[in-house]
């Protein structure tokens, strides 16, 4: 199994947000999970990133043949995981390519590969932001920092494409992308999509899964996924809302 | 280290350079304390004019009645000035190491992180090398040029022998020696540091730098620099290296005068990473500096880049006295405290003349159980019409055993004047910290990204080669303070 969440409960000040969830997600898949606002599915992406503010109760999470919980949070990078946040913070007098190149070669030093030089990394940034319609002159700014709302979004996909992670998760990252954005991005997406990775889209929308299309979608309600099935979860969703499941 | 290699260099240098000896000039062990025979002993083997002795013992008998400033945020046990040697001691009584293999393997793991060359390693590190390569002939080829523009640099004790007028006009002109006891002090005993002149009307062609002259210092305990920058002329000077230096001398107060006249231009710009002391707060070097800069002229510019991440002690107010109409003064400020180490700096405008314009800004990071004080002061005089101050302290903190403190004084004789003050007190962002650690960096690569961007504002003032060795000495300064 690839990614295996078994029974996981999760408090933060005093409060349980994740209460027995499971989540099954094979190479190669896509999922998608549904929720109404505050049911915890940015706190479940934030278990799995390894962000540590949060007090784990219960549970167990197996990535990649390991106990994810003996993972901190670059470890977990390092070993293929990305988190495109919700709301991506701003890093001010931090240039991109500085931070990505040396993101990109931690990991690759891990998976004990040669470190990518400045020139080739340059390139390789240059050419994936120009495939992403980001401008060049953005990449001289600092991370995140005055961004627009959508600017935020593709620059997460960016960094996406250049990690090129084993498990993607994107935690809305279709809130706030007009359509010809929400076009580049999820074709960026699926161009980056292989056998050999997986995807968990968190995601308020149908529309997104018009153009990514999911393996599987997920119903969360109240810290626990309540419903999955195939794409038409989706539809029934945007048509009726989360009454009926809760 | 191989020593092997080391003897094929040393050789290979002496065959090289033949200016490359320096000689020992100075067998008599010269003696502790303080008083008159000191200082004649010093003037006498620096071969100097009676009138410079005469200026040092006047200052000498003003600081026997002077007492430490004390208004400064630091803690340290008093100073016995009769415990300390005044005219470094000639090389040879001192235990050196006799090659790298004997120097602290801390040290020498720093220095090939900054990517400093094995031979320069050698002299900063103190080995007993009587060859010191690239500086002395990088020296000589610049001075050719130099002369050629009417540039005049070399040490102060050879400008007080060649360029008596230009000494005696502007020596203490702009810190007099009376002006505190560490002035006063440094006015009685200095031996080494830098004199620079610049023509009416020279742009200089290149960053003029202490490195330079390296061998032909001690690396002062009691530096003094003076630089006039003519009429039109402009001037940019890097004091200092990014590579740690030791120095058995505890206490170092170096004086600095800067001297702009009309529409000439003068850009300091420094690195200081002497000895800290340890990661228990033993030893380290006391810092007391006083750098001062007078724009005389109309339309004069000073302006003073610091990167601040060594000593024990630091107290160093680098500032301006913004005298000629339409003068600017700047003071850009990085310092980095950890350990135990205490830093208290900041700057000083005065804005005497009409339209003068000061901007400060002051990056404070503070780490471990170290104390980061910003003290500035922004002063408008009656006639100082339409005078402006821009002033920007932020402060970060790494950790929560450590203290950042912003002390700024506004004092404003003339109600056309405008002043802008921004603040920030902050601690390292927790949600910055995640989102660099998720994309794979180490939670120390997080810290030192983070910090390198909060002090960016004033690492870009800093000329760009030196800028990029600045970061570097950044991050290393953060190591082993966090997690
Ligand atoms: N640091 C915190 N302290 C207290 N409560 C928190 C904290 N972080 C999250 N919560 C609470 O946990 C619940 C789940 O939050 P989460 O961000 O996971 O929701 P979400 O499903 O992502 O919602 P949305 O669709 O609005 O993004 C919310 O009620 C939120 O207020
Ligand atoms: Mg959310």
């Amino acid at each position: 199994m690839f990614l295996e969440i078994k029974d996981l409960s999760v408090k933060i000040e005093n409060k349980n947000i994740l209460k027995g969830l499971n989540l099954n997600i094979n190479k190669g898949e896509v999922h998608a999970i549904m929720g109404p606002n505050g049911c915890g599915k940015s706190t479940l992406a934030n278990v799995l990133a390894g962000k540590e503010d949060y007090e784990i109760l219960n549970g167990k999470i197996n990535f990649k043949d390991n106990d994810l919980f003996d993972l901190n949070i670059e470890e977990r990078a390092q070993e293929g995981m990305f988190l495109a946040f919700q709301y991506p913070v701003e890093i001010p007098g931090v240039n991109i390519t500085p931070f990505l190149h040396s993101a990109i070669n931690s990991k690759r030093k891990r998976m004990n590969e040669d470190e990518i030089d400045n020139l080739s990394f340059a390139k390789l940034l240059k050419s994936k932001a120009s495939d992403l319609g980001i401008n060049i002159d953005m990449l001289k700014r600092s991370v995140n920092t005055g961004f627009s709302g959508g600017e935020k979004k593709r620059y997460e996909i960016l960094q996406m494409s250049i990690l090129n992670p084993d498990l993607a998760i994107l935690d809305e990252t279709d809130s706030g992308l007009d359509i010809d954005a929400l076009k580049i991005v999820t074709d960026g997406v699926n161009k980056l999509k292989t056998k050999d990775n997986s995807f968990l889209i968190i995601t308020h929308y149908q529309k997104l899964l018009d153009y990514i299309k999911p393996d599987y979608v997920h119903v969360m309600v109240n810290g626990s996924i309540v419903k999955s099935g195939g794409s038409e979860i989706a539809v029934e969703i945007e048509k009726d809302g989360f009454q009926k499941f809760q | 280290m191989n020593s092997e290699t080391l003897n094929t260099l040393d050789s290979y240098s002496k065959n090289k350079y033949k200016y490359g000896f320096v000689t020992n000039i100075d067998n008599e062990k010269p003696k502790k304390g303080l008083n008159e025979d000191t200082i004649k002993f010093i003037s006498l083997k620096k071969k100097e004019p009676d009138w410079m002795l005469q200026w040092r013992l006047k200052a000498f008998s003003k600081w026997k009645k002077m007492k430490e400033p004390k208004w400064a945020n630091l803690n340290f046990p008093e100073i016995d000035y009769q415990d300390i040697y005044y005219y470094s001691a000639p090389k040879g009584f001192e235990k050196k190491p006799k090659d790298l293999s004997e120097v602290d393997p801390k040290l020498i793991e720093t220095y090939n992180k900054l990517g400093i060359p094995l031979e320069e390693q050698k002299v900063l590190a103190g080995v007993a090398v009587d060859v010191v390569f690239d500086s002395v002939s990088v020296a000589t080829t610049y001075k050719g040029e130099l002369e050629k523009l009417g540039i005049i640099f070399c040490s102060i004790g050879e400008a007080i022998q060649k360029h008596p007028d230009l000494i005696k006009k502007y020596l203490g002109s702009v810190i007099p020696a009376g002006d505190h006891s560490f002035s006063a002090l440094n006015s009685a005993v200095f031996t080494d540091g830098s004199f620079v002149y610049i023509p009416e009307g020279v742009k200089c062609p290149m960053e003029l730098s202490t490195y330079f002259r390296i061998n032909a210092e001690n690396t002062g305990q009691f530096e003094r620099t003076l630089i006039i920058a003519d009429k039109g002329s402009y001037v940019s000077y890097l004091e200092g290296c990014t590579a740690p230096k030791r120095d058995d001398n505890q206490l170092h107060a170096a004086n600095v005068e800067l001297i702009a006249l009309e529409d000439a231009e003068i850009k300091y710009s420094t690195v200081q990473n002497w000895y800290p002391g340890d990661e228990d707060g033993k030893g380290g070097i006391y810092n007391f500096v006083t750098k001062r800069g007078l724009c005389a002229g109309k339309n004069s510019k000073i302006s003073w880049t610091q990167v601040e991440t060594g000593s024990a002690i630091t107290w160093k107010y680098p500032s301006c006295i913004l005298k000629g109409d339409n003068s600017i003064g700047e003071f850009y400020s990085v310092a980095i405290t950890n350990n135990f180490q205490q830093a208290d700096t900041g700057t000083k405008m005065t804005h005497i003349g009409k339209n003068t314009k000061s901007k400060i800004i002051s990056k404070g990071i503070s780490l471990g159980k170290s104390q980061n004080t910003y003290r500035g002061e922004v002063s408008f005089l009656r006639k100082a019409d339409k005078a402006r101050n821009y002033t920007q302290c932020d402060s970060l903190l790494v950790g929560n055993r450590c203290g950042a403190h912003t002390v700024p004084y506004i004092d404003s004789k003339n109600n056309t004047a405008v002043i802008e003050h921004e603040a920030s007190t902050s601690k390292i962002n927790e949600d910055q910290l995640y989102y660099c650690r998720q994309r794979g960096l180490s939670h120390e690569e997080a810290v030192s990204l983070i910090v390198n961007g909060f002090c960016k504002q004033v690492l870009q003032e800093l000329p760009m080669e030196f800028a990029v060795e600045a970061q570097k000495l950044v991050s290393i300064s953060l190591e082993g303070s966090v997690g």
